[in-house]
């Protein structure tokens, strides 16, 4: 119930934010030069006829004033209406709706690789502490951080899918295979083997980093003594005793990391020419689509608070202390 | 009688590089069945270390080199892992000094103790749940179904410290070491803990090794007592022989440092009051969003207190009886809700900013902790000098000033250049007195000024602060829980619970015909209260 209340809590104060990112992204396209009209009329092969681009303004309400745009945009989000894109020429929530699965997914399988490896390696390092296994580790996991995340795609193909032909180079699936049932799941995860390696390489390398140094510092807390004194061996001592405390560091860390995240999808979906919210992203500003990009903002900005609102909870559950008010 | 646990000659080595290179030599103890050893030191003694050398869980780089320990015809200094592990927690058991931090925070109280009989004996779940709920009703928690579903934040320090000790008894082991039990407690628990832990090593019959600095508690608990200096053992024998009669100088000057509880004769004091404390008040309210699930706490419920010039005003009680948050808003670090200090007829509380800044130096604190008061990365000079420096004193001057003080408050002059963690903590809490000094103050507030201090560090800076006393006529309104140490530097004293005080008055009346139920159940926890040192 507490974990509710606090749960609760935090969505509501979610709420100002979101109207903050979304009122901010509108003023900042207005900035920026041209406009849907102009990007359709270059795309029908340019063509200068003023009246045809004044009709278009006036069907898409792109002849009213910024205020007035804006307010409608706002007023169609609380009907949960996310507008029509006039460059796919359908809605943007069907636009959205055909890319999200493989964001989500390459998203997720990034994120339990980087966890639970940044987990692994991470109490291996801590437990030999200076010792080479921790040195390697430590090494590896700082060529990970330093390294650019395209770099890493682009050499993985290189070697994967060019030299080795292991795996496929990009894309979600196999095009025209016609794989269906548990084939057709075999086949989308060969091709998001790479991508997801890329992308969680990174934060693997993060991960960690914290994972080790919150170990050590729990190894030194008096409750581990206390357990090494009832006669634990060393591998129930980390297992019950420090894992999860450990961890707590680790897991507020995710909810923080959720939108670096799918930050760095755009750049890995781009690579792996992926059909993700990222490339899509990239695609609206080009083609100043305007309602599609707030769109992706909106959907973006829900899953970086849901994924928070998960890790509050699972964070709650954790560590009884949290909301019990002190 | 035979010896359950023997250490012959135990010596363990420090690393290369460290002050000294044994942390203990050639210290040999036997423990017998059915008695309570105390092992007393001040702190770097090597007490604690040689509980963490029986339980071979010495730090990292700390090992043993020589000597053996003795238990059920094992030798546990040269045993493998293996044979230490099935000893630790059933042949023998420990209890630490923090309660706070020495369980899980993450696991129930009931799940940790039933981790002794899951690692040890093996048992079904049903027989640990009901085994584990039997030894929480042994060591008379309150609840102990709902003890057991707790998690520690949710018990009281006592609490958790008798959920320790049932953890360590649970499987019934030969050998109990207690690692300063009591200290983190307040002094009503403690005599609560310490009456748990005789009661229950009589009807056991276990051995029990106790680790303390207290002379008191020694005097409250003990059978026989060891005492450790530099990792040596300097003198032991039976409680009554080392506590009455001690042979060895060291023994004999810890022994005197303990201060009596008694008051001495009483002081003249003036009719001119300095400080006068009127109704403050403050009250706490943390959490809640939007009016939901606030809490309100009175931390300080409309106290009233004289301060005469030139006495010191005591002010005792337990832990949130509000007596430090009294202090801070007598310096306006805490501003009060309500009620007034008046410094000479001025009210502090009235006081503008930049008026407050100025009387400010009228009234100067001494804080607990002489490590954590104490800025690390500036010299020690500088803290003293920083004062005199923001009220307009040339920088020059203000070090002159501080070498002054300096050796005012008995450290070298030359000390100034130095930074904080090169002194110890005795010297530090000279450090402290000399800052507050170094504003000529009129009233002194000092905030359990001694209690992290070891007892003969404690009286050198009582003795220290009595001279300055009467040398710069200063009147100090003095906090502390310990009340041996407020029965000698006080000359009136008030006692708090809950953010009141419940009974002041001269030390010397107070301390022997307590008149309020609650003061007198303060005095009567005093553990040893009979014990005083033969002058």
């Amino acid at each position: 119930m507490r974990v509710f209340a606090l749960a609760g809590r935090r969505l509501a104060a979610s709420l100002p934010t979101l109207l903050i990112i979304l009122v901010g992204v509108f003023l900042l396209l207005q900035l920026a030069p041209g406009d849907t009209v102009d990007a359709l009329m270059a795309q029908m092969g340019g063509g200068g006829d003023a009246q045809v681009a004044a009709d278009l303004r006036a069907f898409y309400g792109l002849d009213l004033s910024v205020p007035a745009q804006l307010g409608n945009y706002l007023w169609r989000l609380v009907r949960l209406d996310l507008g029509f894109s006039s460059i796919y020429g359908k809605p943007v929530a069907t636009v959205i709706l055909e890319r999200l699965p493989a964001t989500l997914l390459l998203m997720a399988s990034a994120l339990s690789f980087a966890f639970f490896f940044g987990l692994v390696l991470g109490v291996l390092a801590a437990r030999r502490v200076n010792g080479w296994p921790d040195t390697l580790i430590s090494t590896l996991g700082l060529v990970f951080y330093a390294t650019p995340s395209f770099w890493f795609g682009l050499m993985a193909i290189v070697l994967f899918a060019v030299h080795l032909e292991w795996l496929p180079a990009g894309g979600f699936e196999e095009i025209g295979a016609g794989y269906t049932g548990l084939r057709r799941v075999l086949d989308i995860a060969t091709h998001l083997v790479l991508p997801t390696l890329t992308l969680g390489l990174i934060f693997l390398a993060i991960y960690l980093r914290i994972m080790r140094a919150s170990m050590l510092e729990v190894l030194n807390l008096d409750f581990v003594r206390t357990a090494r004194a009832k006669g634990l061996d060393e591998t129930r001592v980390v297992v019950k005793h420090v894992l999860r405390n450990a961890m707590l560091p680790m897991v507020t860390l995710v909810g923080l990391q959720a939108g670096t995240m799918l930050g760095g999808s755009v750049v890995v979906e781009s690579v792996f020419s992926l059909p993700g919210l990222g490339r899509l992203a990239y695609e609206s500003v080009v083609q100043r689509d305007l309602n599609t990009l707030l769109g992706i903002v909106f959907v973006s900005a829900l899953l970086v608070i849901t994924v928070n609102f998960i890790v509050d909870l699972l964070y709650a559950r954790l560590d009884p202390r949290i909301g019990a008010g002190g | 009688m035979s010896a359950v646990l023997s250490l012959q000659g135990l010596t363990v080595a420090l690393p290369k590089g460290a002050d000294r290179a044994h942390a203990l030599e050639n210290v040999s103890l036997d423990l017998n069945a059915n008695e309570i050893l105390c092992v007393v030191g001040e702190s770097g003694s090597g007490k604690s270390m040689t509980a963490s050398a029986i339980m071979r869980l010495l730090p990292p780089g700390v090992r043993i080199s020589g000597g053996a320990v003795r238990f059920e015809g094992k030798d546990l200094a040269t045993a493998d892992e293996r044979t230490m592990r099935a000893i630790r927690g059933a042949g023998i058991a420990m209890v630490f000094q923090e309660p706070m931090t020495a369980l899980n925070p993450l696991r129930t109280v009931g799940d940790q103790i039933g981790e002794m009989f899951r690692i040890h004996a093996g048992l079904p779940a049903k027989q640990i749940a009901a085994r584990t709920l039997a030894l929480l009703e042994e060591v008379r928690i309150p609840h102990p179904a709902q003890a057991a579903r707790a998690y520690p934040h949710e018990l009281s320090g006592g609490q958790r410290q008798r959920a320790m000790i049932a953890m360590a008894l649970a499987l019934d082991p030969k050998v109990l070491i207690a690692d300063e039990p009591t200290t983190a407690l307040d002094v009503t628990t403690q005599a609560q803990i310490l009456h748990l832990i005789r009661d229950l090593q009589r009807r056991k019959g276990t051995a029990v090794l106790f680790i303390t600095h207290d002379f008191g508690v020694v005097a409250e608990i003990a059978d026989r007592v060891a005492v450790m200096q530099h990792g040596v053992v300097v003198e032991q024998g039976a409680a009554s022989q080392v506590l009455h009669a001690p042979q060895h100088p060291y023994t004999k000057a810890l022994v005197a440092a303990v201060p009596p509880l008694h008051a001495p004769p009483p002081r003249p004091l003036s009719d001119d009051t300095i400080l006068r404390i009127e109704s403050v008040q403050k009250t706490y309210r943390t959490g809640g969003f939007l009016g939901r699930g606030a809490r309100v706490t009175h931390a300080v419920r409309g106290v009233t207190l004289d301060l005469p010039r030139g006495a010191t005003l005591g002010v005792v009680g337990e832990s949130g009886s509000g007596k430090s948050t009294l202090a801070r808003c007598i310096v306006r670090l805490i501003e009060p809700d309500g009620g007034a200090i008046r410094l000479e007829g001025t009210n502090l509380l009235a006081l503008r900013r930049r008026e407050m800044r100025q009387a400010a130096r009228r009234v100067q604190m001494v804080f607990q902790d002489p490590f954590g008061s104490l800025n690390p990365r500036r010299r020690a000079g500088e803290l003293v000098a920083q004062g005199p420096i923001v009220h307009g004193a040339s920088p020059a001057a203000a070090m002159a000033r501080a070498k002054e003080l300096f050796a005012l408050v008995g450290l070298d002059p030359a000390a100034t250049e130095r930074y904080p963690h090169e002194f110890s903590g005795g010297q530090r809490q000279r450090i402290g007195l000399a800052r507050a000094l170094a504003l000529e103050p009129e009233v002194l507030v000092a905030d359990e000024p001694v209690s992290a201090l070891d007892v003969s560090v404690q009286a050198q800076v009582l003795r220290l602060l009595a001279e300055l006393r009467e040398r710069l006529n200063l009147s100090i309104v003095f906090i502390t829980h310990d009340l041996r140490v407020a029965a000698q530097v006080c000359d009136i004293v008030a006692v708090m619970k809950e953010g009141e005080v419940v009974e002041h008055g001269p030390i010397g009346r107070v301390f022997t015909d307590p008149q309020h139920a609650y003061t007198q159940a303060l005095l009567a926890s005093v553990p040893g209260r009979d014990f005083a040192p033969a002058a």
